[in-house]
């Protein structure tokens, strides 16, 4: 064990160095852009320069001309294909090359196929537009931009939640804030490029793409094409980089895959990083303003929390964060509002924590600022409001260990070494301060099938079509499998990201391990109970064990007394030579509908604040050191706790490394990233990782990942809570807090610079 | 990416040929041939279409052992022009005689990129304001007379000082902080012969034609960097203060040699990156300092005097601070030096 690899306590798994680390280090995994395809030729997008208008005319003709363009795909080729629509498996409704709209800057409007990349990118250069242009609403305060409520508007957000009579509570509260918080756009900006690769063979389309949702990616498509499902392939066998970025399927994989029927070839389309910032999905902007209302005693008896969120003109996309903020303490009364304002904006989506990024990190803002003004430590503050039962429906959790992660991160950290005056703590010249912020992520999980094939030699081979992003889902199938089975976990292959393979729900909201390890451990029972069947039959080589329970351990079946069969025996006696069973799982709570939907591409999430019984989250705490330098104010982090319990851990170093990584990326959410835009004409003007600016590895110095302990039955059949998602909420209001500590100014607009500090 | 005529010339004079030979005899522009070292300023510029040559020489081929050499003499540190920037900042002669030269390259870019980059390359790196980047703004150092996108714009990377109507872009290399301090020459070779061009004399201030940047002619090419030196040159340092611990440009810079007599200063040279649209000596600051005790007062005031003529824009107005305080913290950190 090391600190890659921490030893497992109760109900942890085994720190398996996940099944594709040797693939991935030597570069042999087969990202959807590497992989081979015989004869392919390339596209190149062209986008537009202005973010509202119309294409009055469009010149394609020296493009044509150049030597090696094949076809150019442009506005009014679409015919006989459908719009994308918006939703769970379409990134916008916007259908770039079905009409002559413009809705954003950098919108599609053509694809120029050539024979080799620079003269696809060549022709895509040459290709100018004139508009008909209107002035942008770019943002917020844009004159144009729309407000509207997002409760209703999207099957993600049904309603605000509210509880008990928050104006009056905060009317007579003894100490209260009121204040307003930000964060900034933000891009993904995965290594892996985002790519389209189309294939037609006859009437059967192959598409190699990043997808975190393979099987609604083939529905959608196979709609916009107009063509059977069953002739659509979807294969993303390695992801570099998904975080929501490669949830929603985006306009451009129809097009490429139009072009190549067009070019009757394969067409590969890579798109650049600049494109990527106006063609992929984004974290939006997002504003609060929050009120608290406390006695004297730290009791917190009114709760408000206000958010709003850009979206495009045309889609409603809401992340609306106050569900989970509006259940995090024992507030009293709470009241909570949610408003989309629309502006000439592409749609955003998801990026890692949708929801809680942004407003819990406003709401752990807020509550630093709340314990300063009640002269309370921030620790015990979260102590004093730790609830029984969640505050809006009066639900229990199925499990909530946030105070014991509070005590051990506190404990890690040296929390009871802080001075709580602002500004008392020096090194040098260098100003230090420490802050902590609470992380929680719900759990969910969805239907997800899976086969499981046992050969008599002990071999076995899980299916799944979920994805690889990098969390490790097939290295913990593969645990699963191996633990059920008794075989050692190099006997196990696991196929995932195809849509040939048995569907899984998308890749996000950090419900793959539980879904597809719950889907995977029922194949494996069905297996087993095969197994155990001819084993004790009459004519096994247990027979006569009776009633005894049957184990399954080093490829043999046991007996609780301690005999034992080889799996090769107990194959021989059925007179086959492999068992393979196909499971189905469906969380409780699941609507009668729910696996059919899951073959239609469109999971069901279970658990988090839907189920009746309880309300299911993962939590955990974090604590932050920054050090800033008392003359010039540059903010370093030099080193960061977080405690985390998410039921049972199924693998100590994936889980261990989903954590770090998210506090590592809160960092860059708290100092570093933002998209800038131009308000003038709403086009972004950082589009590459020159200006746009992440934590570099001279950035991150100590960071300490512990894992807390926790059983929760309730969750799901594994057991397993997601965390995927956890470790960078809060990580930004930490940071926010410690800068508050060290130097008295409280930052409520991310991210926190060296301009907020040097005046 | 635009098709273009690739050159591999083998030696210095085969390299000016190749520029000067345009047939009716005009003197050629950046339109018709560049230089390339390293490529990585000119190669990222020529895929945004923002550097569009015609005909690319390319230098390193060329066999002149000198360009490739660091020779120190004399007081003298000549650095052959495609010196890489990583081996420069590795020189053990270098970090002693000269401190500053040698962090200006340490703290520049990535390692990757200084083991790439040459260091004329990269004196002569071009602006990284988004605006002129991205062919689709207006902007007056790429179109000239087509406007400045940043004025009214996003500019909180730009500059403060040596700014004009046309333009406020900000140069962004460190290493050429350290040579105007320390009063560096360049060697250069072109079609009409060879001269020197003193440091301070290389870039030119935007005024109304930010798209002039240099004294240098397109058939000029630079061959050698000269750097004097002497015992108290010992005594300098280079203070970069970025948004992130590493790889990023500077938000503001000092570049600071000090020769001095006990507590009082002899002599300063002072350069600030980050603030300006050249790089740039402050002399007002060094006049102030002169005969000085060098205490926190002394070094302000000079900072306040660096920065007498700072014109912010809206989302830069922090520079101004920032830069004098960072002047400040490189004064007395120069001054508490062990030599
Ligand atoms: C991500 C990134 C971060 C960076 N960060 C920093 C930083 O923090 N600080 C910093 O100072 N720099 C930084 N740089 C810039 C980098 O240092 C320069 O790109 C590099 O030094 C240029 O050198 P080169 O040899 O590659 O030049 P090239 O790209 O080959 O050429 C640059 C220009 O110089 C001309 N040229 C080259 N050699 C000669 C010659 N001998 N005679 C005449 N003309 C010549 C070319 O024609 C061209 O116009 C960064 C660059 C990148 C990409
Ligand atoms: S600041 Fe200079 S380089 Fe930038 S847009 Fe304006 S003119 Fe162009």
């Amino acid at each position: 064990m090391n600190q890659a690899a921490p030893a497992p306590k109760e109900n942890m798994g085994n720190p398996i160095p996940r099944v594709d680390a040797g693939l991935k280090v030597t570069g042999q995994a087969g990202y959807p852009a590497d992989l081979a395809v015989a004869n392919v030729a390339y596209g190149v997008l062209a986008t537009s320069n202005i973010a509202k208008g119309r294409i009055s005319a469009l010149r394609l003709d020296k493009a044509r001309a150049m030597p090696g363009v094949l076809d150019i795909v442009s506005v009014g080729d679409m015919d006989g294909v459908d719009k994308p629509k918006f939703g769970n498996t379409g990134a916008s409704s916007i259908g770039p090359l079905h009409d002559r709209t413009i809705f954003h800057d950098g919108q599609i409007i053509a694809l120029v196929v050539a024979e080799t990349f620079e003269a696809a990118e060549e022709g895509a250069m040459q290709i100018s537009a004139d508009y008909t242009q209107e002035t942008p609403s770019a943002s917020f305060d844009s004159a144009g931009a729309e407000m509207e409520p997002a409760a209703g508007k999207s099957p993600l957000f049904k309603e605000d939640v509210n509880a008990g009579d928050f104006e009056a509570a905060y009317s007579t509260a003894a100490v209260k804030i009121d204040q307003t918080y930000s964060t900034p756009t933000q891009h993904h900006n995965p290594i892996e490029l985002f790519s389209t690769t189309a294939m037609w063979q006859g009437d059967k389309l192959t598409i190699y793409e990043p997808s975190q949702n393979v099987t609604g990616w083939k529905i959608e498509l196979a709609r916009q094409l107009n063509i059977d499902p069953v002739n659509v392939r979807i294969v993303s066998p390695y992801i570099g980089g998904a975080f929501g970025s490669k949830g929603p399927m985006t306009a451009r994989t129809a097009i490429v895959a139009v072009a190549a029927r067009r070019v009757r070839r394969p067409v590969r389309c890579v798109v650049s990083r600049m494109q990527a910032f106006n063609t992929q999905t984004y974290r939006a902007e997002t504003r609060h303003r929050i009120r608290i209302g406390a006695g004297k005693d730290g009791r917190i008896t009114a709760f408000a929390h206000e958010g709003w969120e850009v979206t495009s003109r045309p889609d409603p996309y809401v992340v609306g964060g106050t569900s989970a903020t509006g259940r995090m303490y024992d507030y009293g009364s709470v009241l909570t509002r949610v408003s989309l304002v629309h502006a000439d904006r592409n749609t955003p989506g998801y990026m890692r924590s949708p929801p809680e990024t942004p407003y819990v990190y406003a709401l752990e803002n807020a509550m630093d600022e709340m314990a300063v003004a009640l002269g309370m430590d921030p620790v015990q503050f979260r102590r004093i409001n730790e609830p029984q039962k969640e505050p809006i429906g009066g639900k229990p959790f199925s499990s909530r260990s946030l105070i014991n992660c509070y005590d051990q991160a506190a404990e890690a950290f040296g929390w009871s070494t802080r001075d709580p005056a602002v500004g008392s703590m020096r090194d040098g010249d260098w100003l230090v301060g420490m802050g902590c912020a609470t992380a929680i992520y719900p759990t969910a999980a969805a239907p997800c099938a899976a086969r499981v094939r046992l050969t008599a030699d002990g071999q076995v081979r899980v299916q799944c079509g979920s994805h690889e992003i990098g969390t490790g889902v097939r290295t913990v199938a593969a645990q699963m499998a191996a633990e059920r089975l008794g075989v050692d976990i190099d006997k196990v292959a696991v196929e995932m990201g195809d849509s040939a393979l048995p569907p899984a729900p998308v890749s996000g909201g950090s419900i793959s391990t539980a879904s597809v390890c719950s889907a995977v451990l029922k194949a494996c029972e069905a297996v087993r109970e095969k197994l155990f069947v001819a084993a004790a039959g009459n004519d096994g080589p247990l027979a006569g064990s009776g009633n005894a329970k049957l184990d399954m351990t080093n490829e043999k079946v046991v007996t609780e007394t301690g005999k034992s069969a080889k799996l090769a025996d107990v194959f021989k006696a059925m007179q086959i030579g492999a068992i393979e069973e196909y499971a189905e799982f469906a969380p409780n709570g699941s609507s009668p509908e729910a696996l059919k939907k899951l073959y239609a591409g469109q999971a069901e999430f279970h658990g988090g604040d839907q189920d009746k019984d309880s309300v299911k989250y993962a939590f955990g705490a974090e604590f932050v050191e920054v050090r800033i330098n008392s003359y010039t104010r540059e903010i370093r982090v030099p080193r960061m706790v977080g405690a985390f319990a998410a039921g049972r851990i199924m693998n100590t170093r994936t889980a261990r490394s989903q954590l770090m990584g998210g506090m590592i990326w809160g960092i860059g959410q708290a100092l570093h990233e933002a998209t800038e835009i131009d308000q003038r004409h709403a086009r972004y003007v950082n589009r590459d990782l020159q200006d746009y600016l992440v934590p570099v590895n001279a950035d991150i110095k100590a960071v300490d990942v512990i894992l807390v302990p926790e059983v929760d039955h309730e969750v799901n059949p594994a057991g397993v809570k997601g965390l995927g998602e956890l470790g960078n909420v809060g990580t930004a209001a930490a940071v926010a807090s410690a800068v508050y500590h060290a130097t008295g100014r409280r930052i409520r607009d991310l991210p926190i610079r060296i301009d907020d500090l040097i005046t | 990416m635009r098709p273009f005529v690739f050159e591999r010339p083998t030696n210095i004079s085969a390299a000016v040929a190749l520029v000067s030979s345009f047939a009716d005899g005009r003197a050629p522009t950046q339109a018709d041939v560049q230089f390339i070292a390293g490529g990585t300023n000119l190669a990222d510029y020529m895929k945004l279409g923002v550097a569009r040559p015609r005909r690319l020489v390319d230098l390193n081929d060329l066999s002149e052992p000198a360009l490739r050499q660091i020779r120190i003499s004399d007081g003298t540190i000549r650095f052959g022009a495609l010196v890489r920037m990583g081996e420069a900042a590795d020189r053990g002669d270098v970090k002693r005689h000269c401190p500053l030269l040698a962090e200006s390259l340490k703290f520049a870019a990535s390692a990757q990129i200084r083991n790439m980059a040459s260091l004329a390359g990269n004196v002569l790196q071009r602006t990284r304001c988004e605006y002129f980047r991205e062919t689709s703004w207006p902007c007056n150092k790429r179109v000239p007379g087509s406007g400045c996108a940043a004025m009214e714009g996003l500019n909180r990377q730009h500059a403060v000082l040596g700014t004009s109507d046309a333009c406020i872009a900000t140069y962004h290399g460190d290493f050429a902080q350290a040579l105007i301090a320390l009063d560096a020459v360049v060697d250069v070779e072109g079609r009409h012969g060879t001269r020197q061009i003193r440091f301070a004399k290389l870039h030119q201030l935007p005024g109304d034609t930010p798209d002039v940047e240099t004294d240098l002619a397109a058939d000029e090419v630079i061959t050698a960097i000269n750097v004097p030196f002497s015992e108290w040159s010992r005594r300098s340092r280079y203070l970069k203060i970025r948004d992130r611990e590493s790889y990023a440009f500077a938000l503001a810079s000092a570049a600071v040699a000090l020769d001095m007599d006990g507590d009082t200063v002899r002599q300063a040279r002072i350069a600030l990156g980050g603030v300006a649209t050249v790089p740039w000596r402050a002399r007002l600051a060094e006049e102030a300092l002169v005969g000085k005790r060098l205490d926190q007062s002394a070094a302000e005031t000079a900072a306040d005097a660096a920065f007498a003529e700072a014109k912010p824009r809206r989302h830069n107005e922090f520079k101004v601070p920032l830069g004098k305080r960072t002047l400040v913290r490189a004064l007395i950190e120069t001054r508490d030096m062990k030599v």
